[in-house]
């Protein structure tokens, strides 16, 4: 083979190398951009119940009479926290559109402060877009101190236009510890996606 | 061998020639244990990924059967639940990992050069580096079996919070080892593509190129793709378990799911990178044996490239069962189906093939046509899968089990053994021995339907897979995969022993060892092949059709 038929395929070789290196570097990236994308995308289309925590305004129109919801409260500890999360009472049954508040007992169980918060979902996930909570201690983290109870409400709503074939709504609040004070192994609560989510 | 510098028109030896000097590596060749840690011959290399590869298929089915001996009868007998579930997750990695991407990369590195009629891989130092990191990844991931907490047990997915929040100590030796396995085979697929497009002989056309060199190209362009996000997805994991962060857990706004979703998309187009070079495998060996054509060169070429960039958009039918909105499923479901049919013209290709060939049974050909037919019904269990409503009633049973191993062993892992008996009298100037190879293929045969055929039936019947003990009704079904299991273990032993004697002797092979059909480059040089081959490009004659 000549000098020259070489230098064109050590050149050939080059530019493949470099595209692949472009290439990895690329689909590198692309999996830890589809961290933010796929929290966007669940948010946006309501899918896995990933709720939205900013308060939203109540709608004061009409309810609507002719249906009946009923609501449960599953409250569950994630990550031994020595907490203790209690509901007032375990389901309601509200029409869509109707205002309802319910109570929610944190009580801390040690003998020390510690910070935890109560993470929501929503199933069936379909429902999710359409749970308005205009208070929920959902919303922030809190602080209790040894063997404090702190009662606080959630209030909400389902929209009117909840689909029809949802008969049933379970709210799920999961505790967890915040901020690796109280984290037992590495269940450390930096957010990765801030307030603004 | 001679101490001519062969030309090698690499990126490596233009730019360190002024240091070098002239020429280096081949110039005195270093003897013993030297000679093969420094090789860049492409040949030798290949060699290298060759018996590792062989090595870990022991290894890892040493596991297998510790596995299948727990399961030969209901209850707890050898094993406890704790190793049990390192042995199947150690089995799953080394398998896929260790065992079937390091054949597929030692037949490409000894075929692709003599098939394109280059005289090496377009990097032949890199090349080196890429092989000499497996021993240490492999190393490093069976040590954590010795380490305090055991090694992985999360299974071959290693979902998290399985493999980050309850996860045993050793999980970051895991990650470490995977990172290394993974640059590992990015670096040969840098360097396979890197030699696919720019070392052809002069006047071969893309579409001139066999298809084993094909189903590689495209398969270097998957794990370009999708090893990097598996490198994503353990760097993840790395992060929060040592460093605090929480991409994967609740507590922190992360999601165990999006773990899911980051796995099945590297995890899909891999089970594809496993397949595709055998699909080229088989594509040369049928035609050899029937003594005719391939039947529909170019629709295999774009059944292959069809099937690669499908791969991308299927993950989710690993998921069905974990939540998904139905136009999710939907879609998932379509687009899986999707696959069958780039796939079915396979089939169909290499069935036209066979018809009115003058077919003998050779063992190249034995392994090839068992492909055909074992593969296909794993394709077929595969669509059943596909079914979203149906999968809920499959999913996480045996019969995902069966399904998965009918295209791994007969699929993968027999055209890796038909590539073997097709080649070896080109590596080795020998025939392999006739008689033992047909105890081989046979004793495999039996053994591979036995073991996963049960299988089916107990995952219809609601066998969950990843246990130690299970209800009564399935002792039968255990106890038949057991013995097959065995079996075909322990007939791997026979092909250890064809391929000793075979480098050691047998019939002599010719150039062309197999025949007039058998007429791509690599017959045209002697067998065994000589160390250095196409140092001056070979005249590419387009074969008449
Ligand atoms: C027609 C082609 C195929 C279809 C339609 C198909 C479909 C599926 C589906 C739906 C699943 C998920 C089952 C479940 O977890 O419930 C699955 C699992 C699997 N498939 Fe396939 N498949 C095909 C071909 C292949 C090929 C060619 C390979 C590899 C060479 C492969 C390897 C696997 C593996 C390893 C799993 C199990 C992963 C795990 O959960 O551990 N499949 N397949
Ligand atoms: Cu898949």
């Amino acid at each position: 083979m000549s000098d020259n038929e070489m230098d064109t395929q050590g050149a050939g070789v080059r530019r493949t190398v470099w595209r692949s290196v472009a290439a990895l570097v690329g689909m590198f990236a692309f999996a830890f951009a589809l961290v933010p994308l796929y929290d966007v995308f669940c948010r946006v289309t309501g899918i896995n119940g990933k709720v939205d925590t900013n308060a939203q305004a109540l709608v004061h129109d009409n309810m609507d009479e002719s249906r009946m919801v009923t609501v449960q409260f599953i409250t569950r500890n994630g990550s031994g926290l020595p907490w203790r999360l209690d509901v007032e009472t375990r389901q309601v049954r509200i029409h869509p559109g109707q205002t309802s508040e319910v109570n929610f007992t944190f009580n801390n169980q040690s003998g020390a402060e510690s910070w935890g918060r109560a993470v929501p979902s929503v199933s069936p996930s379909t429902a999710t877009r359409h749970v308005r909570k205009a208070s929920c201690f959902c919303f922030e983290e809190q602080r209790l101190e040894a063997g404090e109870r702190l009662e606080l409400p959630l209030v909400f709503q389902l929209d009117r236009d909840l689909p029809p074939e949802i008969n049933t709504v379970t709210l799920v609040y999961t505790l967890y510890p915040v901020d690796g004070k109280q984290a037992p192994l590495q269940a450390a609560a930096k957010t990765i996606e801030g307030d603004e989510a | 061998m001679a101490p001519k510098v062969p030309p090698q028109p690499t990126l490596e030896q233009s730019s360190t020639a002024a240091e070098a000097g002239h020429g280096h590596a081949h110039e005195a060749p270093p003897k013993g244990l030297m000679r093969w840690l420094l090789t860049t011959n492409h040949k030798e290399i290949g060699s290298l990924y060759l018996i590792f590869s062989l090595v870990m298929f022991f290894i890892g089915g040493i596991f297998a059967l510790v596995v299948r001996l727990e399961l030969f009868q209901p209850g707890l007998q050898f094993v406890n639940p704790e190793f049990f579930n390192q042995m199947t997750t150690m089995h799953g990695l080394i398998m896929v990992f260790a065992a079937v991407m390091p054949a597929f990369t030692g037949l490409a590195n000894w075929m692709i050069p003599l098939q394109i009629g280059a005289p090496d891989m377009a990097l032949p130092r890199l090349n080196n580096f890429s092989f000499w990191l497996l021993p240490v990844a492999f190393g490093l991931l069976l040590s954590t079996l010795f380490m305090p907490g055991g090694g992985p047990n999360f299974g071959w997915t290693f979902y998290a919070p399985l493999s980050t929040t309850y996860a045993p100590p050793s999980t970051t030796f895991f990650i470490l080892a995977l990172h290394i396995a993974g640059i590992s085979s990015i670096l040969g697929a840098i360097n396979i593509v890197a030699t696919i497009l720019n070392m052809r002989a002069p006047g071969m056309r893309m579409m001139d190129m066999p298809l084993f060199v094909w189903t590689w190209l495209i398969t270097g362009f998957l794990l370009i793709a999708v090893m990097p996000v598996l490198a994503g997805v353990v760097t993840m994991m790395l992060m929060d378990i040592n460093f605090g962060t929480s991409f994967f857990n609740a507590a922190g706004g992360g999601d165990p799911v999006l773990f899911q979703h980051l796995f099945w998309f590297f995890g899909h187009p891999e089970v594809y990178i496993m397949i595709l070079p055998a699909f080229g495998i088989v594509s040369a060996i049928i035609p050899a044996f029937a003594r005719k054509r391939l039947f529909g060169y170019a629709s295999m070429v774009y059944a292959t490239a069809a099937i690669a960039l499908l791969s991308f958009m299927v993950w989710g039918h690993h998921m069905f069962a974990v939540g998904m909105p139905l136009v999710g499923q939907l879609f998932f479901m379509y687009a899986t189906m999707l696959i069958a049919v780039p796939t079915g013209v396979k089939v169909f290709n290499w069935i036209a093939t066979l018809f009115q060939g003058s077919i003998s049974f050779e063992p190249p050909m034995l392994f090839a046509l068992a492909f055909v037919v074992l593969f296909t019904i794993g394709g077929f269990s595969g669509l059943m899968l596909a079914i979203a409503p149906a999968d809920f009633q499959y999913h996480d049973t045996y019969f995902v089990v069966a399904h998965f191993h009918y295209v791994l062993v007969p699929g993968a892992i027999f055209a890796i053994m038909a590539g073997v008996y097709f080649w070896l009298p080109k590596w080795t100037g020998h025939y392999p021995h006739e008689r033992l190879s047909q105890w081989h293929f046979w004793l495999s045969v039996i053994g591979v339907n036995l073991t996963f055929f049960p299988m089916h039936f107990s995952g219809l019947a609601g066998m969950p897979r990843r246990i130690p003990d299970y209800a009564l009704q399935f002792a039968d079904f255990n106890m038949v995969s057991s013995l097959g299991a065995f079996l075909f273990g322990f007939s791997q032993l026979l092909f250890v022993a064809v391929v000793i004697l075979c480098v050691r002797g047998g019939k002599k092979a010719p150039a062309a060892a197999w025949g007039d059909y058998a007429d791509d480059l690599e017959w045209s040089v002697p067998s065994p092949a000589p160390l250095h081959t196409f140092e001056t490009p070979p005249n590419y004659q387009r074969p008449a059709h």
